[in-house]
């Protein structure tokens, strides 16, 4: 047990601070002297600061991987108030520097890590949630392309990204898993519809995304005809692996005790209201032993070990918390906790509503709690799986 | 960086639970409760030779000197072996007082027989945390009068750790004139309570306790970290027991730990269970390394593993179905242990509010 950081990371800190401090009035969103967001992003991957552990070659600072440099960096930007840099988009970027071909290496990774290429994924069906491997959307081959129909759901930024991700069943005769297969679709070509999808916070993040007779090359395929399936887990866990940050919760705990500090009711300090005072302290110890964990999960992937059950709950416990974080404040702020859009009285631009929202769809997407709750049964505590009833696709 | 237990934490763990397998299984707990034991002799004898009596007593007073993780870790062990030992009170609580606030010569006097498990000190503090009925302790000319309710680990006890009305903390010995036991029975018949009167009872005060109450303070977060660790293994050994009966248990022509709902039940424990761990390693950590956060970190994890412990103790006998309901099983040894834990020393509510007086919330 050592919470001390080695010399070498100190150092690296505070080399961090003292360009965040120089540099922090470049960063987008603070005003006269902000670059533009693609540029700011190359001044950090000059620094090392972004894309860290991306091949030079591909645009990126072509730094060895240290899990706690990265932790460091998120840390201190989020500290610090200033945008962070990105690796293009964790997602697809790890995908294709694993099992990409050069030709595709060379063509989607620089412009993703710069900023310039936005992705979208192209997973959920109507028909295909949590039993994701049934999806129906085909692609069949005519001479050199493969010509999709079908339909995607959830696709969080289809408006803006150039690219998509895609997983389509290319062989209906195989066995649902291995029938799939991963391909790189541009945005807007011609058969392709888009359609926003409006969600209950007003927001349209989502879209759903039409294929009548879109034509790709053959040659857009990440990994064989039939690999799909083993292709997208690798991104799966990406996306996995960053829902439920423990140190969200954190900041957002802290944001709802300043609300209790300084928002009154009959002339009471909120945090003055024993109920209230009490449901903010339970939640405050939750919010310390995700951290911990967190902390834990952290030091076994510095020795390259698999941390376990510690890992395998994250999304689960830490979506929870943040939703049930939202819900105190709203409860909290009594009347003045329903406010919405722009109404007079509003606190803090209605988040909390927005928030609390937002996170019940974090419950539900990126595989349900109820899934999550199945991942935790089977694999951390080894019960045995349902039997199955699958037909064939 | 480094959040997790070093090689000697291990093995100490090993060693601790590994005795506790072998010598305090379930019959010997039960034979324990029946006869009505203070304690279970032999096993505390086995303790004692691996040194764990003293393991927060520094080397110069006959002590392993290993720190509040080490010992955390004991406690998590005893709980899930519901050891009918006593640990708190006389190894972490008491010694904490001493060492805060004791003269040179109680130290001596008291310390290297507490460490060899020689004798065994209980603590009455109760009353500096919520005052019942008659009880309430005077000092008054180096004697006490009044009555101190829950002594924890009290009937098998050799001398006694009582706070006055002030806060000031004292020690008597068992046999001293005018002091009286009576056993208070608890659901948990692996630990013993007792109800004190002294009767112009002669006692010797700690003199850093006087006029200062951080020792008292320090000694009860010293007590709440371990009833929470000892939580944390009783409930771990609830879900272990769970979990390895969904998997044997067969109904339908199958396990029930393949159906979804018994499924999701254990899930939600390991979820809810496995946080509390670095949590309680955190705050046993902080006692030395960051004593600012160290009161805080023991609310904290005293009144949630409190919350947590209770939902494994309900959730794991449900899993077992109407067997968890049964003497037989002896599941409710585990139960009740968490039980226990989560009404000694402050319930949940009442240190939550600790918590918020601590950060300065409370005003």
């Amino acid at each position: 047990m050592d919470l001390a950081y080695s010399v070498e990371h100190e150092a690296y800190r505070e080399q961090l601070r003292s360009f965040l401090k120089k540099n922090r009035n470049k960063s987008p969103g603070t005003g006269s002297g902000a670059m533009a967001a693609n540029d700011w992003q190359q001044l950090l991957i000059e620094n090392g600061y972004a894309a860290l552990t991306v091949p030079k070659e591909y645009g990126g600072a072509g730094l060895a991987p240290d899990i706690l440099k990265s932790h460091i960096l998120a840390e201190e930007f989020t500290l610090a108030k200033v945008r962070p840099g990105h690796s293009g988009d964790n997602r697809i970027v790890p995908v294709l520097l694993e099992l990409g071909t050069e030709e595709q290496k060379q063509r989607f990774i620089p412009p993703t890590v710069r900023g310039e290429m936005l992705w979208c994924q192209g997973y959920s069906e109507p028909g295909s949630g949590s039993d994701l491997a049934s999806l129906q959307t085909r692609a069949h081959v005519d001479g050199d392309d493969f010509v999709i129909n079908g339909q995607k759901i959830w696709t969080s930024g289809a408006k803006t990204a150039h690219m998509m991700f895609c997983l389509v069943r290319t062989e209906p005769d195989a066995p649902k898993h291995q029938g799939i297969s991963y391909l790189l679709i541009p945005m807007g070509i011609p058969g392709m519809e888009v359609r926003p999808l409006k969600q209950m916070t007003g927001d349209s993040i989502f879209n759903e995304v039409f294929f009548t007779d879109c034509r790709v090359p053959t040659t857009e395929i990440v990994g064989s005809r039939g690999e799909g399936w083993y292709v997208a887990n690798a991104t799966l866990k990406h996306e996995r692996g960053g829902l439920g940050d423990p140190n969200q919760a954190a900041s957002r705990f802290h944001e709802v005790l300043e609300l209790m500090k300084n928002e009154t009711i009959d002339g009471r300090r909120l945090i003055d209201i024993p109920s209230y005072r009490d449901r903010a302290m339970a939640l405050q110890a939750r919010v310390f032993a995700m951290k911990f964990n967190g902390m834990r999960v952290l030091s076994h992937n510095i020795k390259n070990e698999e941390p376990g059950l510690p890992r395998w709950i994250v999304k689960l416990q830490g979506c929870e918390l943040n939703h049930q974080i939202a819900g105190l404040a709203i409860d909290v702020m009594g009347e003045l906790g329903i406010l919405y859009d722009e109404s007079p009285y509003i606190r803090d631009q209605g988040m909390w509503q927005h928030r609390y929202m937002m996170d019940l769809g974090l419950i539900i997407g990126g595989g349900t709690a109820q899934i999550q709750k199945n991942i935790i049964g089977e694999r951390a505590l080894g019960l045995p799986k349902e039997p199955k009833f699958d037909k064939p696709i | 960086m480094e959040f997790m237990l070093s090689e000697e934490q291990r093995m100490l763990q090993e060693s601790v639970s590994g005795f506790l397998e072998s010598h305090c299984p379930l019959d010997r707990v039960r034979s324990a409760a029946d006869a009505e034991e203070s304690m279970a002799n032999d096993v505390h004898a086995g303790l004692c030779e691996l040194g764990i009596p003293g393991i927060v007593i520094p080397e110069e007073f006959g002590g392993v000197g290993m720190g509040f993780l080490e010992a955390a870790l004991v406690a998590e062990a005893l709980g899930g072996a519901v050891a009918p030992v006593p640990f708190t009170a006389t190894s972490t609580m008491v010694p904490v007082a001493l060492l805060a606030a004791g003269s040179e010569a109680q130290k001596q006097n008291w310390l290297p027989k507490i460490a060899s498990g020689e004798i065994c000190v209980a603590v009455g503090v109760t009353e500096q945390l919520g005052r019942r009925e008659s009880d309430g302790i005077k000092a008054k000319n180096g004697r006490l009068n009044g009555k101190a309710m829950f002594v924890l680990e009290g009937m098998e006890a050799h001398g006694y750790l009582i706070a006055d009305s002030t806060g000031a903390l004292h020690l008597v010995d068992a046999d001293a004139n005018g002091l009286s036991r009576t056993k208070l029975k608890t659901i948990d018949r692996t630990r013993s309570v007792a109800e004190i009167s002294l009767d112009a009872t002669p006692a010797d005060v700690l003199p850093g306790s006087v006029s200062d109450r951080e020792p008292l303070l320090s000694t009860i977060d010293a007590g709440r970290l371990m009833l929470a660790a000892d939580t944390l293994g009783a409930a771990q050994a609830m879900l272990d027991q769970a979990i390895a009966y969904a998997k044997e248990r067969r109904q339908f022509n199958r396990p029930i730990g393949s159906f979804q709902a018994v499924k999701h039940m254990c899930a939600e424990m390991a979820a809810e269970l496995e946080p509390c761990r670095s949590l309680v390693w955190y705050a046993a950590h902080s006692v030395h390394a960051m004593p600012t956060e160290a009161r805080l970190m023991a609310c904290h994890a005293k009144a949630h593993l409190s919350e947590v412990g209770q939902f494994v103790a309900r959730t794991a006998t449900e899993v077992h179905g109407g067997m968890g309901f049964t003497d037989l099983l002896g599941l409710h040894y585990w139960f009740k242990r968490i039980g226990f834990n989560r009404q000694l020393l402050g319930a949940p509510e009442l240190i939550r509010e600790e918590a918020a007086r601590v950060q300065g919330l409370v005003s």
